[in-house]
């Protein structure tokens, strides 16, 4: 499973970076997680507010941190 | 009756006379100051305009946010993609004032309508709009002044953000976008549809609006605070001949001054208005006071060094400067034909 935590280091996108490793560490699930702060990559991914997220390809949330226990659904639904 | 009604609700809930009759009570009869002293004037001018404004703002906010709520710049791309010529301006401009939008948020916006092959003109009529016209300052506007105002104020605004865009359209200002920015004929246009819309309860609604009052707050409190030490300051210290030399109806420069004064600062219109507020008490003219709260909050040094990051200098130029201009012939439109709104 690839993840892609978008944002431009703002400290909301860090927030969502942080659930979101300790996510893949407690679900203990195979993904590799990046962290994607390059404005063109971003916006190329359709969406113009940040942070991001994006599961294999798909954006599951933007505009707003989702919490721990959403971060946990969006990996448990993509897997 | 219904109009006595109207102007009861008008005065307790958005001037909020009762406030200002509480602070007022308090400073005279429990402190003692003296009533026609500097000090007592400038006291109660700060703690009424201080409650007032974070009643206001939190009130204002939430149902501004709850309303913005529906709207998003992914959605609003989604919109403009289908309108052409000058309605995509007009639809770009009115869009501006509910989709919610921080400067912090204005590269990425840029960036993505540009891509998804908006026309820059397009994206400039909501650039400009966003920051002017905002659905609470609208609000809080007619509570200092009166509601003719405050409309009319959104219609300047809006016309600045449309006649600004058309224009950078008629030139055709691409030219003066930075390569990287531009859609590219050897890279896939962006596709509005790609992003999933994901719709909020009621609930998430409602949260959403609770967290933007909560961050907005945080981000502006400080600029209401020096905004309303500032205007107590000009109300209690400054002396009223000062100020009218400077930006009354005998200078003719008043406007100009006011405009240049407000572009460079940075500060969230809730913290404008109440210096506005004290220099309307000082005879200043309300076009003037206008002009300086649209330079205030239309540009300032951080959004012009944001937006040199995507377009050339020409651009940015043009930009700033059909800003400046459009806000200097409302100042003096106002001023002249102000009057029949008061």
């Amino acid at each position: 499973m690839e993840i892609k935590v978008l944002g431009s280091g703002c400290a909301n996108c860090k927030k969502l970076l942080e659930y979101v490793q300790v996510a893949v560490k407690e679900l203990a699930v195979d993904a590799s997680v990046l962290y994607v702060t390059d404005y063109i990559e971003i916006v190329k991914t359709g969406i113009m507010r940040t942070p991001g997220l994006m599961i294999d390809g798909k954006i599951v949330s933007y505009g707003r941190v989702p919490n721990s226990d959403e971060v946990k659904t969006f990996i448990q639904n993509a897997k | 009756m219904i109009k006595d009604i109207f102007v009861w609700l008008n005065d307790q809930l958005l001037k909020m006379t009762w406030l200002e009759n509480a602070v007022n009570w308090f400073f005279r009869d429990v402190i003692q100051l003296d009533v026609d002293s500097l000090l007592y004037k400038g006291i109660t001018f700060f703690f009424y305009d201080v409650i007032k404004i974070f009643i206001l703002l939190s009130v204002l906010i939430f149902l501004a946010s709850y309303v913005q709520s529906f709207f998003s710049p992914e959605r609003t791309r989604k919109i403009l993609s289908k309108v052409k010529g000058v309605w995509a301006n007009i639809i770009g401009a009115l869009l501006g004032t509910v989709t919610p939008f921080c400067s912090c948020s204005s590269i990425p916006i840029f960036i993505g309508f540009t891509k998804a092959g908006l026309p820059i003109g397009v994206t400039f009529s909501f650039l400009i709009s966003s920051p002017l016209v905002d659905l609470a300052s609208v609000i809080l506007l007619a509570s200092i002044f009166n509601w003719q105002i405050a409309l009319a104020y959104v219609v300047v605004g809006l016309i600045i953000a449309v006649i600004g865009g058309s224009l950078i359209s008629l030139f055709k200002m691409e030219r003066y976008v930075e390569e990287f920015v531009l859609a590219r004929s050897d890279e896939q246009v962006i596709d509005v549809n790609a992003v999933e819309e994901f719709t909020m309860t009621r609930k998430e609604r409602v949260n959403y609006s609770v967290e933007q009052v909560k961050e907005i707050i945080k981000k502006v409190w400080i600029y209401v605070l020096l905004g309303v030490g500032i205007g107590a300051f000009i109300h209690g210290f400054i002396p009223q001949v000062w100020i009218e030399s400077i930006l009354g109806a005998n200078n003719p420069f008043s406007v100009i001054i006011a405009t240049l004064v407000g572009i460079p600062m940075y500060a969230d219109i809730f913290g404008t208005l109440p210096i506005a507020e004290a220099l309307v008490l000082k005879g200043v003219g309300i076009g003037t006071v206008l002009a300086f709260m649209m330079a205030v909050t239309a540009l300032s040094l951080p959004s012009i060094i944001m937006i040199k990051k995507v377009v050339k200098t020409k651009l940015l130029v043009m930009f700033v400067g059909i800003v400046t201009i459009g806000i200097i012939i409302v100042g003096y439109l106002f001023n002249a034909f102000g009057s029949l709104f008061m």
